[in-house]
């Protein structure tokens, strides 16, 4: 069964069109490198650069293994505090990682949930919801992220808060991107709303809800896995923001941002990789997804004519 | 000598599953003030016969063999600003949608002006008052008043009125009509294709008259001819190919539509469907539906061959060497 | 088994419509309208339609686009409520959907089948999953052994193989699609089939299979039809009785010879008129100009009168009632009148 299917898929236009696109190739190859290392972090690095007790102060400032005095234990060098700057890399991947897929997930089920209904039933529910859809598009995603995250710090105990930072993080770049999500599905759900397969399904007395769950969520997913390809980029620079900015991930389990945040004050004073690297690997990541998303969604334009 | 003369034209197109043959050895001619059906079901390529005439071919389709002859001169492999001359000049164009066929955000006084004055030398209000005689001759009233209408303002009939209008503004030699009154009413229907046959005596004007409907073909055609799979099946006079038709394929399609003044319990169809462009089969396209297939049926595919009905060609080997003495009608 | 309107029978019609009236509101927005000053806009797309059905027969309805048979069609099968008038199945009022168990028993012996075969399945769904949607709401079998039995066998009634249960839609031709369509219509085993104009997007030679396909199972299993179509030809196929319906109103109803020998209304004789030649008999057609009017803003009085040859003062003053006259139902004042 698994071979059929894997048989549907490559013998698919879309997959046809993925292999002739070698940018596309090479930023997902990109995409699966930084998956696989961020999962794999705690057997490829030599040690957990967020322990404390393995760290050794000897070994700070140790530059890059090409450069002079660099040694191949730190291949990208070292931070003011002993830590493998590659380490600490595959270990930030993974927050941002995690944040960039949890938040997407989290704006699409409710950005697909209220745009259905939205269009499904129309009327005055459908009217309020893009009203409230079209009043948080006018405030930037990152302000409301940092306003969500702002409220929830004021209002949990302290205590709470390093634990669930990252709930929080998700929780308000999340709400931040569910207006696009809810707005595409809504035309999606107008446009298949009206086709006679639904009409049939109501002459037997289907149940709304069922008929949106099992007819118009399958057909109108497709623009939402493009917007949420780009979204996942998205999410992942608005988390790094938040963390550069000191109020994202706290600093017991830093994220790319906030290495770059640290390594913001050595920039000038001639160490300059603890920046530049993790400079470089959140460029990578952003721009491999993006480029995957670019593609997807010029894949299924046509297609969707 | 024939207004248009088209020669074993071969439209393909290139696909990652091979090469697909749309227009497969089509020849035909038309003289001046005649009417050509072509009429087949969907998929037997004769829009793309059509678009590779008037040279408006999408990519990656191409006229791969063949050559297409205007007014004895070579118009397939033109330059594009060549052919951009002709078209819209020498050959009009009619499509089946009018709301797609015109630009809704000009006025359709715009639009046939700006025709017009790309094509011949007119002043601005000289180019108006012309559009105002075609709108006039396409039976718009009040056509003085309705030239700064928009499109939306009009209804669909109105609206293919202006579509003929917009057609006939360079007075072409050739019309080129894909599917013209298939998205219109009945009734509205058979307005349109009295206008165009009127129009087409009043000037001279050849049409190509592209359409599944055998209805609308039987009302306006002269010269018929049957496309199957890409291929030409059958030509001949109008009355002759539909009362009398030769190849088995029209013979099938007479048979399945129903007529009000036959009334049968059973409509007589042709089992199967027609083969998709990457299923063809060898030899006759449409041997395995066939009732009267031989073995070299199967193998070798038919040339237009004389059936005996003066004008009346048929591509079947029943024709080969029973020529007169077969082809039974209806 | 034909019964010309208006005769009683024993037993009361498989279907009645009396009085049938679908209003639109198809006013803009309440603030847009405040703004704008603009007034309710309604659109009458069916009014005061009345006809009967009898079991085993089938009805045509014919018209132009804007006539309202579509809406006909839908309201009879519940997917709109009527504005006015009743509708009644077996001598029974029917209410509209999803209310109580007796409408469930009359849903499952009512089922219908679309015009477009590309829009009136689901892309994503499999054929066997399409047809057996209806078995499943109405739980008419259980276990999915039973359930695909019953499709298999479905799909061979309909002139294609049990394995075409496994393909998706798009695999499968127009005329392929109509079938799998018919096949889920009949899966719950109904008496009353409403056929929204289902071979309109086909093919000639794929619409006279799918015609056949249609009588042979109305032969065989007794449905009854309500046929909806623009095309008169493939009316006078497969009718017994032929409504002809103009901008919502009924305008002529009659058995088909009747209707077609000697039609009463001017718009079933224009009708008739733009019916093509396909005999080659060179009868000169006189097409009446004109146009269906706009359904929102409907002429005065007789919806036809600005087109019809026969028309006088009468016509654009009050709308004609349907009436009957010899074997004819019809709704004119030149007919009632006798001025024709």
């Amino acid at each position: 069964m698994i071979g059929g299917w894997l048989r549907r898929v490559i013998d698919h236009d879309i997959f046809y069109s993925f292999t002739r696109s070698p940018v596309t190739v090479l930023a997902a190859l990109m995409t699966l490198v930084i998956l696989i290392s961020s999962i794999l972090a705690p057997c490829l690095t030599p040690h957990d650069p967020f322990n404390p007790a393995s760290l050794n102060i000897m070994d700070a400032f140790t530059p890059p293994v090409w450069v002079e005095g660099g040694m191949w234990k730190f291949p990208l060098g070292t931070d003011d505090q002993g830590r493998d700057i590659l380490a600490t890399i595959m270990y930030g991947n993974r927050i941002s990682l995690i944040v960039g897929f949890l938040s997407v997930i989290f704006s699409i089920v409710i950005g697909v949930t209220l745009g259905m209904v939205s269009g499904y039933i129309g009327g005055w529910l459908d009217a309020v919801i893009m009203r409230l859809a079209d009043a948080q598009l006018t405030i930037p995603s990152i302000l409301i992220a940092l306003m969500v995250d702002g409220i929830a710090r004021v209002s949990l105990p302290r205590e709470l808060q390093n634990e669930i930072a990252v709930y929080v993080l998700i929780f308000s770049i999340g709400i931040a991107a569910w207006p696009q999500y809810a707005r595409v599905t809504r035309s999606g759900t107008m446009v298949e709303k009206n086709k006679e397969y639904i009409a049939a399904a109501r002459v037997i007395n289907v149940h709304p809800v069922m008929i949106m769950l099992r007819h118009i969520i399958p057909n109108v997913m497709g623009p939402n896995l493009v917007l949420a390809t780009i979204g996942v980029a998205l999410a992942i620079i608005i988390e790094a923001t938040l963390s550069f900015l000191g109020v994202g991930v706290p600093p017991t389990t830093p994220s790319l941002g906030t290495l770059i945040r640290i390594g913001n004050d050595f920039l000038f004073s001639g160490e300059w990789w603890i920046t530049i690297f993790p400079v470089v690997a959140l460029i990578v990541l952003v721009l491999s997804v993006n480029l995957i998303g670019d593609w997807l969604r010029d894949t299924f334009n046509p297609k969707l004519r | 000598m024939s207004l248009l003369d088209v020669e074993h034209l071969r439209v393909e197109f290139p696909t990652r599953h091979g090469v697909l043959v749309a227009v497969d050895d089509v020849s035909f001619s038309i003289d001046e003030g005649e009417v050509l059906g072509v009429v087949g079901e969907s998929g037997a390529g004769k829009s793309i016969t059509g678009l590779a005439i008037i040279g408006l071919l999408e990519r990656p389709g191409r006229i791969a063999r063949g050559t297409i002859r205007f007014e004895a001169q070579k118009i397939n492999g033109l330059p594009k600003e060549a052919m951009r001359r002709i078209r819209g000049a020498k050959i009009g164009a009619i499509f089946q949608d009018p709301l797609t066929s015109l630009n809704p955000l000009y006025t359709i006084g715009r639009q046939l002006v700006e025709t017009i004055t790309t094509h011949n030398d007119l002043t601005l209000s000289q180019a108006r008052g012309r559009a105002i005689d075609l709108l006039n001759e396409v039976g718009i009233s009040a056509a003085d008043r309705r030239i700064d209408s928009y499109p939306h303002e009009f209804s669909g009939g109105m609206r293919q009125r202006v579509v003929v209008a917009l057609a006939l503004c360079a007075n072409p030699r050739l019309i080129i009509a894909d599917e013209p009154t298939t998205a219109l009413d009945v009734s509205i229907q058979a307005q349109i294709i009295a206008l165009l046959k009127r129009l087409c005596r009043d000037h001279r004007t050849a049409i190509i008259l592209i359409t599944h409907d055998m209805g609308v073909i039987a009302e306006m055609a002269d010269r018929v001819a049957v496309m199957y799979a890409g291929r030409f099946t059958e030509i001949g006079p109008l009355r002759d190919v539909i009362k009398s038709p030769k190849h088995p394929y029209t013979v099938g399609l007479m048979n399945s539509i129903p007529i009000i003044s036959h009334e049968i319990e059973e409509l007589p169809h042709i089992n199967g469907s027609m083969p998709r462009l990457h299923e063809i089969p060898p030899g006759c396209a449409f041997n395995p539906r066939c009732s009267r297939a031989v073995e070299r049926c199967r193998v070798e595919r038919p040339d237009f061959m004389p059936t005996g009905n003066p004008g009346q060609m048929a591509s079947c080997w029943v024709f080969d060497k029973e020529i007169g003495n077969d082809g039974n009608g209806r | 088994m034909t019964e010309t309107a208006g005769n009683g029978a024993a037993s009361p019609p498989l279907l009645e419509v009396r009085g049938l009236s679908k209003y639109f509101d198809i006013s803009r927005s309440w603030l847009k309208r405040i703004l704008t000053g603009q007034p309710r806009m309604v659109l009458n797309a069916v009014d005061g339609v009345s006809f009967k059905i009898e079991r085993g027969e089938t009805f045509g309805l014919v018209g132009e686009s804007g006539c309202g048979k579509s809406t006909v069609a839908r309201v009879v099968v519940g997917l709109y409520h009527p504005t006015r008038g009743e509708i009644l199945f077996e001598g029974r009022k029917m209410h509209g959907r999803s209310r109580g168990t007796m409408q469930a028993q009359v849903d499952c012996r009512m089922q219908m089948i679309f015009q477009d075969p590309y829009a009136s399945m689901d892309p994503r769904w499999r054929v066997r999953n399409i047809i057996a949607e209806p078995i499943r709401a109405f739980k008419l079998a259980k276990g999915r052994s039973a359930i695909r039995q019953r499709v298999a066998e479905l799909l061979v009634q309909v002139g294609l193989s049990p394995q075409d249960g496994e393909k998706y839609p798009h695999e499968f031709s127009g005329g392929q699609r109509q079938r799998i369509s018919i096949a889920r219509a009949l899966s719950i085993n109904p008496d009353f089939l409403v056929c929204d104009e289902p071979t309109s997007a086909l093919d000639v030679s794929v619409q006279a299979q799918i015609l056949n396909l249609m009588k042979e199972l109305q032969r065989r299993l007794g449905l009854t039809y309500l046929f909806i179509s623009h095309n008169l030809a493939v009316i006078h196929h497969v009718s017994d009785q032929v409504g002809v319906m103009y901008l919502g109103r009924l305008c002529e109803v009659a058995a088909k010879r009747t209707l077609f020998n000697r039609p009463q209304h001017p718009y079933t004789r224009l009708l008739l008129d733009t019916v093509p030649d396909l005999d080659m008999t060179n009868r000169q057609r006189q097409p009446v100009g004109g146009e269906v009017p706009n359904p929102i803003n409907p002429p005065p009085g007789c919806a036809f009168h600005p087109r019809c040859p026969d028309a006088f003062d009468r016509c654009s003053i009050e709308a004609p009632q349907v009436r009957s006259s010899e074997e004819t139902l019809v709704a004119c004042h030149a007919v009632e009148e006798g001025l024709q």
